[in-house]
């Protein structure tokens, strides 16, 4: 086992290099640059564009470009091209802003997804699973701003839940139960918007997997025993059911980075999406090229857990 | 002669000639109620694409460029104002889908919106179903051969595939398409190329299991060129999970744009788009809500409507429900 796991490691490592090579060529043979961001601006002289792109080492070759950028993120002394502040630290309270955002719905997608997926394999065909069929292709084909517009003015209007942003300015004297409240509201609708498109892709797969799984000997083994329902669908079918889902963590992980630009621009949560959108704004090449870093590393760590995950569930699986 | 007689009814379905893959097909595909329900609406649309092409550009008819400051925001089915000039008045007088900020006549730019929502879509998911048959068939087809002893060339495509895989997707269409000029061919271009990488492997994966079937050693054997092998014998048969993902993909592309178009990176004007029309609108939501229903609607029908087809296709072109049929 434990020459895979290195193995596996070291690949990934070399993945992660090319990524970041061909996330840095993408960024860098686009046109546009950062110091081209105001050309209006009348302050702005030939000799200052030329200071900039000699700070920001602009005129060397991209290989040295690759390598300055390289040296820099792993010394942790890699600079903004907008405001010269350190990119990690900046980066990380963003992402400890997002954070509970991806938990929250990552926990609302898996909990959500598996009882409706289960339900509608079970009664396939019935009232129940024909609607939620459909329920589920309307949430993966409603643009996300559109419902998420439609679902905030419905709070705001209904129930007099203020949704915009972390939290309501002006609360700080009140009581921390309201507080309390309010941050949870805060949270739950754009972690519940982002989970939407992701529990209708995940409950349509749950669906088909026990599908495939019921339709087995086992299982009508497992009947003809006299199990009752419950023990056949539970204990025999959703346990085999389960396996492929392990491999999914891994890959959820990018879409909900990737989302989160949409919805955190939408309700206004200071979070990595809306950094990264910002520094797309204005050229701000280290920290787009460093988000991006970070969500392919993010990746490749998540699927190397689901690796060795499927590997501990499944003992027919062996890793050499 | 005797042997005759012992037939049971089985067999005898067993010597009739088997019912053609695509009739086989029709026939699970018609019995899904919400597919076809899909299926009609694409047509419908396919149609009013084209029409719109013909009516807003080659003939105009309906006009969805034309300003008429006096007849901002009039709602749906409202008459022209009586101060237009006459070359500017709308077809019959009447705004069906009211106008814009702009006094533009919506009907208009949605019907224009149609046509170029559809060809990103159409555009884009050609270059991704390119690429993706023809890495996956590479790789599926030439994945022993090794290049410079180092590796396969499987290891080498589908490494590049896992490569792209770990991108966050939408994040990285962001950034080219800010970083590129606003154009929408960059936007086609670009959806497409980030988007081929599930075709690439599920064609891998029919061709896997295509090359040792009996029908390609034989073709191997009479000697035909390779090229006619994989074009003419293989990628027919290995087509149909594409044209699923082709499906699925269109709706995911429109999608795509009207995010992009959300964020202030979509199709510029004089381009309408369904995603910029709704995106524009979100602006009047209290003022005029029918710029932002409209189009808000039409994408959520439209979108669901490719979905559906989709997973209808899915379902019908799976073997193991055809089986139990």
């Amino acid at each position: 086992m434990w020459p895979f796991i290195f193995r596996n490691l070291l690949q990934r490592l070399v993945l992660l290099v090319i990524v970041s090579v061909i996330a840095h060529s993408v960024v860098h043979l686009a046109p546009g640059e950062p110091s081209e961001v105001d050309p209006a601006n009348p302050r702005m002289k030939p000799e200052d564009i030329v200071k900039i792109r000699e700070a920001f080492h602009l005129d060397d070759p991209l290989y040295l470009q690759y390598a300055y950028w390289m040296r820099d993120l792993l010394t942790g002394e890699l600079k903004s091209f907008k405001d010269s502040q350190p990119v990690l630290p900046k980066i990380w309270e963003r992402f400890l802003n997002s954070l509970p955002l991806f938990i929250v719905a990552t926990l609302i997608i898996w909990t959500l997804s598996f009882p409706t997926g289960i339900h509608a394999a079970i009664r396939r065909g019935s009232a129940y699973d024909r609607s939620t069929t459909f329920v589920a292709y309307t949430l993966i084909s409603v643009p996300g701003f559109f419902l998420s517009y439609l679902v905030i003015l419905w709070v705001v209007e209904w129930l007099g839940v203020p949704v915009i942003g972390m939290r309501t300015f002006g609360m700080e004297e009140a009581h921390w139960a309201f507080r309390g409240m309010d941050r949870v509201w805060h949270l739950v609708m754009p972690s519940l918007m982002s989970a939407l498109a992701g529990i209708a892709v995940l409950s349509r797969y749950v669906r088909s997997q026990m599908l495939e799984v019921i339709g087995q000997d086992y299982v009508r083994t497992a009947r003809a025993k006299g199990l009752d329902e419950d023990t056949v669908v539970y204990r025999h079918a959703l346990r085999n059911a389960l396996l492929p889902f392990v491999t999914m963590f891994g890959f959820l992980l990018p879409g909900l980075i990737g989302g989160s630009v949409i919805f955190e621009q939408i309700f206004a949560w200071p979070g990595l999406g809306r950094l990264g959108y910002d520094a797309i704004l204005s050229r701000d090449f280290p920290v787009i090229l460093t988000i991006n870093f970070i969500a392919a590393a993010l990746t490749l760590a998540g699927t190397f857990i689901s690796d060795i995950l499927y590997a501990v569930v499944d003992p027919r699986i062996r890793l050499e | 002669m005797a042997e005759t007689q012992i037939l049971d009814e089985d067999e005898l379905a067993l010597r009739q000639p088997p019912e053609s893959p695509l009739r086989e097909f029709w026939h699970i595909f018609r019995r899904d109620r919400l597919a076809m329900a899909g299926l009609i609406v694409l047509v419908l649309l396919l149609f009013a694409a084209f029409a719109a092409k013909a009516l807003t550009e080659w003939t105009v008819v309906f006009d969805p460029a034309t300003v008429r400051l006096v007849d901002k925001f009039k709602p749906p089915m409202s008459a022209a104002s009586t101060l237009l000039p006459a070359e500017d008045l709308p077809r019959g007088g009447i705004y069906l889908l009211g106008t814009d900020e702009l006094g533009r006549d919506v009907f208009a730019r949605m019907l224009q919106g149609s046509f170029v929502s559809l060809s990103i879509g159409f555009v884009a998911v050609g270059i991704s179903i390119f690429i993706g048959i023809l890495l996956g068939g590479l790789a599926g087809y030439y994945g022993n051969l090794r290049i410079f002893r180092l590796m396969t060339v499987d290891t080498l495509i589908m490494r590049f595939t896992d490569v792209m895989l770990c991108f966050p997707t939408f994040f990285l269409i962001l950034t080219v398409v800010a970083l590129l000029p606003p154009s929408i061919y960059n936007i086609m271009i670009v959806i497409g190329l980030t988007s081929w990488m599930g075709t690439a492997r599920f064609v891998r994966a029919e061709f896997l299991a295509l090359r040792e079937q009996d029908f390609v050693v034989a073709a191997q054997a009479m000697g035909l060129p390779e090229r006619r092998i994989i074009f003419v014998h293989m990628v027919p048969n290995a087509i149909a999970p594409v044209l699923v993902s082709a499906t699925i993909g269109v709706a995911t592309a429109i999608l795509t744009e009207s995010a992009l178009s959300f964020l202030g990176f979509g199709v510029q004007p004089p381009f309408a788009t369904w995603g910029n029309i709704l995106s524009d609108g979100k602006g009047y939501i209290f003022d005029a809500p029918w710029l932002f229903f409209i189009p808000g609607m039409a994408i959520l029908v439209v979108v669901l409507a490719f979905n559906l087809v989709g997973e209808g296709m899915r379902e019908a072109l799976n073997p193991k429900l055809r089986r139990r049929t």
